[in-house]
C-alpha cells in the first residue's frame, strides 16, 4: 500500500503535471467480461486497436498482440468492432470467472 | 499623482479593467449585466486594450470560458451582477478548486424572485461559501481601489485564487461621484507581469486539470484551499501598504471608525456605510461612545482581528443588505462567531435592510443606534433580528 500524501505535499489545484499517467492507474479491475482473441479467425484489420477507448491492445510493426489486461474495462467495443473472417469474430467476450 | 474625475461606480470599474489590460475577457451582456462590460466592450473596440473579448451565451458559459482561459495561462477578468452570478454559482467553485487568480467585479444586486436589480448583498453573500476572495467597496474610489488590488491579491503566489469585488448596485454603481484615478503606467507597474502557473497553452509541458478526486484525496485538496484563502489576509494587507505608496489611500481589513472606545457598535457593508458614519458623528457630538466597523476583506473573514476592534463593544448591531431566510443574516452569523471564538459577548442584534434597493437613510441608522442605548441599559435584547422600514 503507497502512503497516501498529506494536503501540503499536493499539486495546486489538483493539476496532474506529468502526461500519460493514467497508465499507473489499473483499470483491469473493472471488468465484468474479458475479450480473448481467437487468433485464426484474426485478418489484422486493426480495427479493435483502432477503437480501443483504453490503449488496452497492443500493436507492434503493424500487427496486433496481446490485450493488457491490467487496463482492459471489458467494455466489449473491440469485440463489437471485428469483423472477423468470413462472419467468425476474432474477439469474443466472455463472462470474468467462468 | 492621478487625475480626479466625476463619474459613476460602473466606469471607474471599468476604467480600472482598461488600465489593468487582462488577456482574456468573458461575458455575456445582457440585464442584469451592467455598464461595465458596455463599457469595456468599446475599450476593445477601439483598440484601447490588448484584451480578447468572448460574447459568450449565458453568464455560466462566461465563467467556464473564464477558466478555460486562465487554465491556458491568462490574466482573465470578467463582471458581473445578481441573476448573473447566481448562474456562475456551479463554475464559481470550479474556479476556486482550480485556483484560478480570475478577478471580477461584482455589481451587488437583488435575486429574484419577485424580479428586482436594485441594490442588494444577496448575489454575493450566496457565492460566500465558493472558494473566492471577497472585498466590499463602500464608493467607486474604493470599487476602483479593491479591483487593482485584487488583481495582485489574487495571483499571489501564496493564494492563487480567484477574487471578487463588489460594489453596491444603482446606490454606487450608476451614481456619479468624483474619484481620483492612477496613470495607466503606475496601474501597470502595480499589477505587474502576469505568472501563469501551469499553462495549458505551454503545449511542451502538457498537464491534466479539473481530474476525478476521490474520497481519499478530496479532503486533502480542500484543506490545502483552505489555506490559500487564508493566506489572502496577510497578502491583502502587504498589497493595501504597497497601493498606499502609488495612491496615498490607505487600506485594512475593514474600516474601524471612531470604534477604539465605542460601546456601542454598528457593523455594515459599504455605502450604507457611508451613511451611518454621519449619523455616528452627529451621536458623538452628543457624548455618546458609538462607533462603526465596515467590513472590506469578507473572504477570508479577519475574525481576531475585527474581535479586537470590537472588544470595547457592550452592545452590537450588525445590518445585513442579505437576508438567510430562517437563520440570521450573512454579517450577523461572522461577527457572532468571531466575538465568540474570543470569549467575547456583548449583547447582539440583527437588523436586514435595504432588501432591492429600498434606501437606507440616516433615521434608519438613528433608530438602531437609538435601540443600541436602550439594549445597553435593560440588559437585554428585545428582537434578535428585525427588519428596517419594513410596513405591517
Amino acid at each position: 500500500m503507497t502512503r497516501l500524501k498529506g494536503w501540503r505535499e499536493l499539486e495546486i489545484g489538483a493539476v496532474i503535471p506529468e502526461a500519460g499517467n493514467a497508465v499507473q492507474y489499473n483499470t483491469g479491475s473493472w471488468r465484468a467480461f474479458r475479450p480473448e482473441w481467437i487468433v485464426e479467425n484474426c485478418i489484422q484489420c486493426l480495427r479493435c486497436w483502432i477503437y480501443c477507448p483504453d490503449t488496452a491492445i497492443k500493436a507492434k510493426d503493424g500487427k496486433r498482440g496481446e490485450f493488457d489486461l491490467d487496463h482492459c474495462k471489458g467494455c466489449g467495443i473491440c469485440a463489437t468492432e471485428c469483423p472477423g473472417k468470413k462472419g467468425n469474430k476474432a474477439i469474443l467476450m466472455v463472462e470474468e470467472g467462468k | 499623482m492621478g487625475n480626479k474625475l466625476a463619474v459613476t461606480g460602473n466606469q471607474a470599474v471599468a476604467e480600472a479593467m482598461r488600465q489593468i489590460n487582462p488577456d482574456v475577457c468573458a461575458a455575456y451582456p445582457i440585464t442584469p449585466q451592467t455598464e461595465i462590460m458596455q463599457r469595456f466592450s468599446s475599450f476593445v473596440a477601439d483598440g484601447k486594450v490588448e484584451t480578447e473579448l468572448v460574447t459568450v451565451e449565458s453568464e455560466h458559459s462566461a465563467m467556464s470560458a473564464c477558466i478555460g482561459a486562465s487554465a491556458a495561462g491568462g490574466r482573465v477578468m470578467t463582471a458581473t451582477s445578481s441573476q448573473g452570478l447566481a448562474l456562475m454559482w456551479e463554475m464559481l467553485y470550479i474556479a476556486s478548486g482550480m485556483r484560478l487568480p480570475i478577478v471580477m467585479p461584482l455589481v451587488n444586486r437583488a435575486l429574484s424572485a419577485p424580479i428586482n436589480i436594485h441594490g442588494d448583498h444577496s448575489d454575493g453573500m450566496g457565492a460566500r461559501d465558493s472558494g473566492w476572495i471577497q472585498l466590499y467597496s463602500e464608493n467607486a474610489q474604493e470599487a476602483y481601489d479593491n479591483l487593482i488590488q485584487a488583481v495582485r491579491i489574487a495571483e499571489h503566489e501564496e493564494v492563487r485564487l480567484p477574487a471578487t469585488v463588489c460594489m453596491d448596485g444603482f446606490i454606487i454603481s450608476h451614481s456619479i461621484e468624483s474619484m481620483e484615478f492612477l496613470p495607466d503606467d503606475a496601474v501597470r507597474d502595480f499589477i505587474g507581469e502576469f505568472k501563469p502557473l501551469h499553462p495549458l497553452l505551454d503545449v511542451d509541458n502538457p498537464v491534466t486539470y479539473g481530474p476525478l478526486v476521490l474520497p481519499n484525496y478530496y479532503m486533502e485538496f480542500k484543506r490545502a484551499q483552505h489555506e490559500a484563502i487564508g493566506a489572502a489576509k496577510e497578502v491583502t494587507l502587504e498589497v493595501a501598504r504597497e497601493f498606499e505608496r502609488i495612491s496615498g489611500r490607505s487600506y485594512g481589513l475593514f474600516e474601524d471608525y471612531r470604534l477604539d472606545d465605542a460601546e456601542l457598535a454598528l457593523v455594515l457593508l459599504n455605502s450604507a456605510a457611508g451613511t451611518a458614519k454621519d449619523v455616528v458623528d452627529a451621536y458623538r457630538e452628543k457624548g455618546l461612545k458609538v462607533g462603526l466597523l465596515k467590513p472590506r476583506l469578507f473572504r477570508p473573514f479577519p475574525y481576531d482581528e475585527v474581535a479586537d476592534a470590537l472588544s470595547a463593544a457592550k452592545v452590537i448591531a450588525v445590518l445585513d443588505r442579505a437576508d438567510s431566510f430562517g437563520g440570521f443574516g450573512p454579517m450577523y452569523m461572522e461577527i457572532a462567531s468571531a466575538m465568540m471564538t474570543k470569549g467575547l459577548r456583548p449583547l447582539m442584534i440583527n437588523k436586514i435592510y435595504g432588501l432591492g434597493g429600498r434606501d437606507f437613510m440616516p433615521e434608519h441608522a438613528g433608530a438602531v443606534i437609538e435601540e443600541l442605548r436602550e439594549t445597553l441599559d435593560t440588559g437585554r435584547v428585545k428582537v434578535p433580528k428585525e427588519y428596517i422600514g419594513v410596513r405591517e
